[in-house]
């Protein structure tokens, strides 16, 4: 579920490669990036799905939370999308309008993905650059700890977790963040294994520079590249994994909503042929994790400069 | 022999054989109403999950009755209209002072394995239930039968063997109460109140109720248990009336989600299922045959928070009553739920036997009628638009109780500029922030334990343990205290039903229905019984 | 080789000591107890059944007593929820339904992913390549709770060729639809990674060299290109066993077909302490085998890598 490790890896070689040739790393990606014509169309994709969750919401004729109480029951036939009612996709079940409350768990799902990968990145990079700095016993301590915690079931300690403190965003966050940090850690120490024998990581130890800032200052920064790949990868992941939280009911609370609660309310009105209540969330949902995936791909083959 | 009258011979063989299956066919009928019934006799339901126990003595979900009623016979049944019907017991008699019940019990009575069901089977149950040993979470009942030494025995401060029952004889049990009660009879039909047969609970310790060691007296037999998929029982032929039992199989499938449970319905795989919420009105348009909305008895309410220390807002009566005024029952029982539902103002159900529904002021004023004097309360209570008031409303997750929250919500937005902030909780945390008191406005439903109205307003006595608003007001105290022992309850009812629309304490929202769907050729369901007591015995599918 | 498998051995045992803690601290410090109910229960009877269960006693001689159950007899303990069960016996049929339905899914994931992204990267950017992609990113996109309603629509409903639901053994017509919704997600996974690991081997000398020496492309990719392709697919194989075991749990939902997901929420959601613990270790246990399995797989492919 969560992005594959080893296709991530090649990255960090390539940066190396970079490095050696002493070419900018990152003006060629950007060529390489633009050239891609997938990754873009994708990334301006992603651009109007964040610009849709930001001031979709200037456009909606209703709050997300107003019920209409004569639409309530008689969806079927004055529920639909319509431009003359402003329900520009319909009503949900208990006659709100869809268009608001698709905006709104566009963002919700938006912010899930970016904090959830966010928190995953920086609690892995930081533990995995410090685990490869320090090598070693630490290393090992580290390492080892990191294999316990893989090998918990995370999916059943989160569902532990909501269900006792009780589900909210903060738990959900820290939940997803938790469970993903794992494998950044593992990257982030391998890369740095080969980036703490070069030349300027030497100088700094030498000059007794101290080892926290040689971590920030020079190990970080030089991660960013694999850091980024493994970020975009992971944002559809987490999305994805919000919507089960939310299919289970531990999900954001009404009147909030989230693209996977959405989803999860039309598939159970499917049948009964309110197919817009499904489709126009569904599409939001598809449209951002194909986005997110191609343009993770294209971010990585950019970076990555083998001919693919 | 030719290839042409080969084929003539077995045609004509077929047609033998069909048409004597259709003159067999023909030839079962009903024994009382003489409809023609079909050849296939099996009953596949749906429920909603897997029941705790199947053990009498330890259930307590209504879907495990539905199952215990089929495998066990108590005293008495409940017929269609929810009267007592003989069971085990043919009769009783009961003493001058109403506390001892004298129970004849038929001598034809067997267990699955041959063996007669005796009063002693009775005792040895009634016993079990009470016992620390098995720790029933059931064993309240026993409690709530007042039975003699039944709080004792639950609190381990007496011996199980002295419990107020005792078998005189092979067919006589005799039941010693503490105090009269006037539906105690009616209580008999309840599943803790079902024999066990002794030999085999030794024998098997908690592994009795397993297919092949569970030894039953009722119309069924266990025969496959698969937790969480499915239960199939069939008929017992030991049963004393075996000869009317027509169904041959029933089989109850677990199935989670209600929208799986209608498309498995609809394509033929089920005989009844349960409408979602909503779907009731569409349903009923396209299989009208089929789809059937019968009042349940059950109350759905909203509580506050009267305990010292709950919010202050909630604490001034006319608040509450604003809140409750605002609420527009037609839209929740029409629109929202749709499934035939009665939108409620006193919280007895109004099908509720020998309860008349009082004429509460606000039943009758129209909903702008109700929302003006809503305003005007609110208004003078100092809560208006530049001081809105703010509400936490906690629910159990479920879809329905959602949708009746969030319109709830809006109502009181739209009408009162309230704010709500809706939590929905998972169902062991929502109880205990309800018994603990930590909430403001929260979700109840109140399901009766028989056929009185004493049922739901006993929960407004200030002492009762499931009184979670802690609502408490003496005169309320004392016209239920009148009510056990008056002739005529009904004004001792009307007025604590006026004391709840006056203080509002809860919200009374909707009184349940049970929606359903029925395959068509099903018969015999027991759609007048208050409480949805059915006997798979009595249910029998026609021919189409 | 064997060192390293003692190592890993030696770890699993402090680890699942840690997750058996872990949850039993969570479960402990839950809001509301296995035996709340709609109708709070008399204090005298909630008192009997606490006794009953041994929840009267302290915290440290509960965990010290339910460890000693599970290390010495591997008794998991009664089930609070299910009356009439011990977790032994609630393991005992319900694990069974999820390893069958997450075997074959497993099965067809592989199998299908990675046909499906050799075929892909051999013709890459021809109707097939972007056929594939196109499927397995779609696979991968749709939610699950999307896909299993619209399975029983079409192949229950309309249709009418599959049962809606039940598990009856596990009998092939009631295994179909649990599979495809449970290996769908996987096995597009699988064809990506595959496709992408495939592509980067074609492009390698010994590749090159191989093909320059104008052997046949089917033994090329055969002999030669199979195995380093496999790698990164093996290491994608234990996350996604545990995915699946954890999937179940919407597959039990909309099939019925009573398997460990649906007691484990179930559990969860009614405190039902003691088969939430059994089913984490057990779960925990398997994660622990597969993962070593899995890197034990990698060595031997790859005898490169040392450990």
């Amino acid at each position: 579920m969560f992005p594959n490790r080893a296709a991530v890896e090649g990255v960090g070689e390539a940066m190396e490669l970079a490095e050696v040739k002493g070419r900018s790393l990152w003006a060629d990606a950007r060529t390489r990036f633009f050239r891609n014509r997938a990754a873009v169309v994708s990334l301006i994709m992603l651009m109007l799905v964040a610009g849709f969750a930001l001031f979709g919401g200037a456009f909606a004729e209703y709050e997300n939370d107003f019920v209409d109480f004569s639409l309530i029951g008689s969806n079927a036939y004055k529920g639909v999308p319509s431009v003359e009612t402003g329900h520009y996709f319909g009503t949900d079940s208990n006659g709100r309008d869809l268009f608001a409350r698709t905006v709104q768990g566009t963002g919700i799902s938006l912010m899930v993905g970016v904090v959830g990968a966010l928190v995953a990145v920086i609690v892995g990079t930081l533990y995995g650059a410090t685990a490869g700095y320090y090598g070693g016993r630490v290393d090992g301590l580290m390492m080892r700890i990191v294999d316990v915690l893989m090998s918990i079931p995370f999916m059943f300690v989160l569902i532990l977790m909501l269900v006792i403190f009780g589900r909210s965003i903060f738990m959900l966050f820290l939940g997803i963040g938790l469970i993903s940090w794992l494998d950044m850690a593992r990257i982030a120490r391998g890369q740095t294994l080969t980036i703490k024998n070069k030349e300027f990581v030497e100088v700094a130890v030498a000059t007794g520079v101290h080892p926290v800032k040689i971590i920030l200052r020079h190990i970080v920064p030089n991660l960013l590249g694999i850091v980024i790949v493994y970020a975009t990868l992971l944002v559809p992941n987490m999305i994805i994994f919000e919507s089960f939280i939310s299919f289970l009911g531990l999900g954001v609370q009404e009147p909030a909503t989230s693209l996977g609660a959405l989803i999860n309310e039309g598939s159970r009105t499917m049948q009964f042929g309110y197919y817009w209540q499904i489709a126009y969330p569904l599409f939001f949902f598809v449209v951002t994790i194909f986005a997110f995936f191609f343009v993770g791909d294209g971010l990585r083959d950019a970076l990555d400069p083998k001919d693919r | 022999m030719t290839l042409r009258t080969k084929l003539l011979a077995s045609t004509s063989a077929l047609l033998i054989a069909s048409t004597g299956a259709l003159y067999a066919d023909a030839h079962a009928t009903h024994p009382e109403t003489g409809e023609a019934l079909a050849s296939d006799q099996t009953f596949v339901y749906r429920d909603l999950d897997e029941s705790p126990s199947i053990d009498p003595g330890l259930a307590e979900d209504s879907a495990g009755g539905d199952i215990l009623r089929d495998l066990f016979e108590g005293l008495y049944n409940q017929d269609a209209a929810g009267n007592l019907a003989p069971g085990v017991a043919l009769s009783h008699t009961v003493s001058d002072d109403n506390l001892t019940y004298t129970f004849t019990l038929r001598d034809n009575a067997m267990w699955s394995n041959g063996d007669r069901v005796t009063a002693g089977d009775f005792e040895y149950a009634w016993k079990r239930a009470a016992s620390p040993e098995l720790a029933s979470p059931y064993s309240w009942f026993i409690e709530l039968m007042a039975l003699e030494n039944a709080s004792e025995v639950i609190a381990g401060d007496a011996d199980p063997s002295e419990l107020g029952v005792t078998a005189i004889d092979d067919t006589t049990l005799e039941v010693r109460l503490v105090q009269p009660l006037p539906y105690f009879a009616q209580m008999l039909t309840h599943f803790t109140t079902f024999p066990v047969h002794q030999p085999t609970v030794e024998e098997f310790g908690s592994d009795w109720t397993k297919p092949g060691n569970m030894v039953s007296n009722g119309a069924y037999v266990l025969t496959e248990h698969v937790p969480q998929e499915k239960l199939v029982r069939a008929r017992n032929e030991m049963y004393w009336d075996n000869e009317n039992t027509i169904i041959e199989e029933v089989t109850s499938l677990v199935i989670n989600d209600e929208n799986v449970a209608l498309t498995r319905y609809l394509a033929g795989e089920l005989d009844r299922t349960d409408v979602p919420a909503g779907q009731f009105p569409r349903l009923a348009a396209e299989y009208p045959e089929q789809a059937v909305s019968v009042p349940l008895s059950c109350s759905y309410y909203y509580m506050f928070n009267l305990r010292d220390g709950a919010p202050d807002e909630i604490q001034n009566a006319d608040v509450r009553k604003a809140l409750s005024l605002a609420i527009d029952r037609d839209i929740i029982v029409e629109n929202v739920l749709a499934g035939g539902q009665e939108p409620a103002y006193t919280f007895t159900h109004w099908a509720t036997a020998g309860f008349e529904t009082p004429d509460i002021p606000m039943a009758t004023m129209t909903q702008e009628e109700r929302n003006a004097m809503a305003v005007e309360l609110m208004t003078a209570a100092g809560y208006g638009p530049d001081n809105p008031l703010e509400i936490d409303l906690v629910y159990n997750t479920s879809e329905s109780h959602k949708s009746v929250a969030v319109a709830v919500s809006q109502m009181w937005k739209q009408t009162l500029g309230v704010e709500t902030v809706l939590a929905n909780q998972e169902w062991q945390t929502f109880l205990e922030a309800r018994s603990n008191g930590d909430y403001e406005v929260a979700r109840g439903g109140w399901c009766a334990d028989y056929n009185e109205a004493s049922t739901f307003l006993d929960l407004m006595q200030s002492e009762s343990g499931y009184n979670d608003s802690k609502y408490v007001n003496p005169e309320v105290d004392d016209l239920l205290a009148e009510a056990k022992t008056s002739s005529n309850a009904q004004a001792n009812y009307d007025a604590v039903e006026e004391f709840i629309a006056q203080d509002t304490p809860i919200i009374p929202i909707y009184h349940y229905a049970s929606v359903k769907m029925f395959a068509e050729n099903l018969e015999g369901w027991p759609f007048e019984n208050f409480q949805q007591n059915w006997y798979s015995k009595d249910l029998y599918k026609i021919a189409e | 080789m064997l060192s390293f498998v003692v190592r890993r051995l030696a770890v699993a045992i402090p680890t699942l000591l840690i997750l058996v803690v872990l949850s039993f601290i969570l479960m402990y410090s839950a809001p509301g107890g296995p035996f709340n109910s709609e109708r709070p229960l008399p204090p005298e009877v909630l008192a009997n059944i606490e006794a009953k269960y041994g929840l009267d006693q302290p915290f440290w001689k509960q965990i010290v007593n339910y460890v000693s159950g599970v290390v010495t007899s591997f008794d998991f303990g009664p089930s609070f929820q299910y009356k009439d069960r011990t977790v032994n016996d609630v393991i005992a049929q319900g694990f069974p339904v999820t390893l069958t339905y997450g075997f074959w899914s497993f099965v067809v994931a592989v199998t299908v992913g990675v046909s499906l992204g050799v075929a892909a990267a051999i013709k890459q950017n021809s109707w097939l390549d972007y056929l594939a992609v196109g499927i397995s990113i779609g696979a991968q996109v749709l939610p699950n709770f999307v896909m299993a309603p619209i399975l029983l629509l079409v192949f229950t409903l309309w249709l009418g060729w599959l049962p809606g639901g039940g598990w009856e053994g596990g009998q092939w017509n009631y295994l179909i639809m649990p599979v495809i919704a449970l290996s769908t997600s996987y096995m597009a996974s699988i064809a990506r990674i595959t496709r992408s690991s495939m592509l980067e081997v074609l492009n390698t000398n010994f590749i090159r060299t191989a093909q320059a020496k104008g052997l046949p492309m089917r033994r090329v990719i055969w002999r030669h290109a199979m195995k380093p392709t496999i790698l990164p697919v093996l290491s994608y194989l234990g996350p996604a066993f545990v995915g699946m075991i954890t999937g179940s749990v919407i597959i039990d939902v909309f099939f019925s077909t009573g398997g460990i997901g649906q007691f484990f929420v179930n559990s969860a959601f009614n405190r039902d302490y003691s088969v939430i613990m059994g089913i984490t270790i057990l779960v925990g246990t398997l994660t622990i085998l597969f993962n070593l399995l899995v890197d034990i797989l990698y060595a031997w492919i790859d005898p490169k890598i040392r450990y």
